[in-house]
């Protein structure tokens, strides 16, 4: 090759680079515009503080026999939906009857993603914990199986896996040997999504469950939480639960 | 070589040592077929669910751990008491509770969901959890009682024995009060939740570590023709009866402090009156077989003569306290969250009802691993080293210790 054809070679060599980088540079910030247009949190963004996420649900809303949520939470989480001692439940639908008077109430029961959670404190390795943003999560890659959080847990709210998995989600992974429960459908909170089953609810027309921020004043569940009566199950446990619930 | 190793026995009895490991061989061949079975299908073989998250494993373990803490007691009272006749009997003990302790941990890891995590186990520590810190116990166990009993054996060190002793009194004695409170510490249940769990699992700890001790003391003194002193064998059965009366005193206490609390009456009629399998282990195997029986027989004139008959109330000892562990375990966990007080519950996740468990073989091959390693190293340590208790007769007599 002469030495003015390498030159033009060159030339053409950092012609394309400075195309690409401009292509490439565009492609990224439209991609940043987006995703910051969408207000989800970036993966490399840790979650914060300044939010706790909560739910209340109205049990004078929730639909007798309504199994949507569950049914909704089964698809999103990769469960299979049986009812077995040994199947995992993320979320149920409860009945309670007042043993004075004989009032039935039906409601959704699930992790209460409590502040001060017992399983978090129990676990002896740390794979039960709390998100800055008051999600109580399980980290899958240190559960020893040792099912204590299940014993500790007031609200039964936690499952353990009794035989292997297939076809999972590949946003919830899970795992034989592991504890898990309700993460509030943290892979779609963190799109800035509602959980599976607070929108099965909604869709239903039944609306009896609100998600939001617990720490915004201006959000819709404060706001709900503010002008109505609203309970935590066991209370007497202190333990300032993410979930509260209103009609009971 | 089998031979050769057999030290301060009247008669080595090759073939019947052989035919023991044999026989603790099978049981651990037994235990890791259940155990890489369990591995590769899951716990879906086990009769735990989602309700009983703790079985029969967790019994056996828990039983191990806590007797295991209490035979050391026979050492303590030696070295950090200065009783001569509990002195002789040191190294047998302390080499027990590191055969039964390892043999309940053995079990609780092999029981874990994910057993290939355990160097999960030992690297991350939640220091809020009473579990974590039972980690450290136990693993502090093996490292102070291994050093106790090397002072208790290697005569250059005998002198450090006192004080290590003290150090391994007081690491027992914590930790059965932390294992007492990984039950005492579950506030939403109301079979637990209870600052007397500690206490009540120290004393119960001396109670079955003690029976233990005397039926491994007996099957030596058998193995070798011996006859146990009749001083000897009065003093132990009597502390044997102060233990069993003085855990009978703590379930007593347990149990009306319940009553006392109108919250806790639903879960004292389901222990105490209508609870099925959990009644019925309660009053005849906790409080009959493993209380009143052998209290009645170490307080019979009969005992002091016989032997066999001390041992056997150690064995209803040691049967009652595995039908207590399995009342405390499964039990407290049998009976229902009340979640919404004044409301009867009901749904798909079995709320509101009582919780049905039948163990399964698996489970029970898995728990019998425990017994199986405490029993394998038991015999090949008594055989390979001096365990035998050596009496100082003349420090009987004269009433010096």
């Amino acid at each position: 090759m002469s030495a003015p054809e390498k030159q033009e070679t060159l030339q053409e060599r950092r012609e394309f680079l400075k195309a690409g980088a401009v292509v490439a540079g565009a492609g990224l910030a439209s991609g940043v515009l987006v995703f910051g247009a969408a207000h989800s949190r970036p993966p490399e963004q840790a979650a914060s503080a300044e939010r706790r996420w909560g739910m209340l649900i109205d049990t004078n809303q929730c639909g007798d026999g309504c199994n949507d949520c569950v049914n909704a939470c089964n698809t999103e989480n990769g469960l299979d939906g049986k009812t077995g001692p040994q199947d995992s439940q993320w979320i149920r639908k409860l009945n309670i009857k007042d043993l004075r008077n004989g009032r039935v109430h039906e409601l959704p029961m699930l992790c209460q993603h409590c502040e001060h959670a017992p399983c978090v404190d129990v676990c002896p390795t740390g794979a039960s914990m709390k998100r800055a943003d008051g999600i109580v999560l399980v980290d899958r890659h240190i559960c020893i199986g040792c099912r204590y959080c299940m014993m500790a847990c007031p609200y039964k709210a936690r499952s353990f896996v009794h035989e292997p998995l297939t076809e999972q989600n590949p946003e919830v992974p899970r795992g034989k040997g592991c504890v898990e429960s309700c993460t509030f459908c943290v892979q779609r909170v963190d799109r800035d999504e509602q959980p599976a089953c607070v929108e099965a609810c909604n869709a239903k027309g039944h609306q009896a469950m609100l998600f939001g921020d617990l720490l915004d004043p201006e959000s819709a569940l404060s706001k709900a939480l503010k002008s109505q009566a609203s309970t935590e199950v066991r209370a007497d446990l202190g333990l300032n639960t993410g979930v509260r619930y209103q009609g009971i | 070589m089998a031979n050769e190793t057999c030290l301060n026995q009247a008669a080595c009895r090759t073939p019947q040592f052989l035919m023991l490991l044999v026989l603790g061989g099978l049981v651990m061949l037994g235990t890791l077929f259940a155990f890489f079975t369990l591995e590769h299908h899951g716990h879906v073989l086990t009769g735990m669910n989602n309700q009983i998250v703790w079985g029969l494993p967790h019994v056996f373990a828990v039983f191990l751990i806590v007797a295991a803490s209490g035979v050391l007691n026979v050492a303590s009272i030696g070295s950090v008491f200065g009783k001569k006749l509990y002195k002789a009997r040191a190294p047998l003990s302390g080499m027990l509770a590191l055969a039964m302790m390892a043999g309940g941990l053995a079990v609780l890891v092999l029981d874990l969901g994910r057993p290939d995590r355990l160097i999960v186990a030992m690297t991350h520590y939640n220091f809020k959890s009473i579990f974590a810190w039972n980690m450290i116990f136990y693993n502090g166990f093996f490292a102070i009682v291994g050093l106790y009993l090397i002072t208790l054996m290697d005569r250059k060190l005998k002198g450090f024995s006192t004080p290590v002793g003290f150090v391994a009194f007081l690491w027992r004695l914590a930790l059965t009060t932390a294992t007492g409170s990984i039950f005492g510490f579950l506030v939403a249940r109301a079979g637990y939740n209870s600052a007397l769990m500690a206490p009540m699992f120290v004393i119960m700890s001396f109670a079955y570590g003690l029976a233990v001790f005397l039926l491994v003391q007996t099957a030596m003194y058998w193995w070798n023709g011996l006859n146990l002193d009749e001083r000897v064998q009065a003093r132990m059965e009597k502390l044997l009866a102060v233990f069993v009366a003085a855990s009978l005193y703590f379930t007593v206490v347990f149990h009306i402090t319940n009553l006392y609390f109108a919250k806790q009456w639903e879960f004292e009629r389901f222990i105490l009156l209508d609870g099925g399998i959990y009644t019925v282990l309660f009053w005849v195997g906790q409080i009959l077989v493993g209380g009143i029986i052998p209290l009645v027989l170490l307080f019979s004139s009969a005992a002091r003569k016989s032997m066999a008959l001390v041992a056997l109330a150690a064995l209803l000892v040691i049967i009652g306290g595995h039908a207590q562990m399995y009342v405390t375990i499964v039990g407290g966990q049998a009976f229902p969250l009340d979640m919404f007080p004044g409301y009867a519950e009901s749904s798909a996740f079995y709320d509101g009802v009582v919780a049905q468990y039948s163990p399964s073989i698996w489970e029970f091959m898995l728990g019998m691993g425990g017994i199986g390693i405490a029993f394998l190293a038991t015999t090949i340590a008594v055989r390979t080293f001096k365990f035998m208790p050596q009496d100082d007769f003349p420090a009987l007599e004269s009433g010096k210790d």
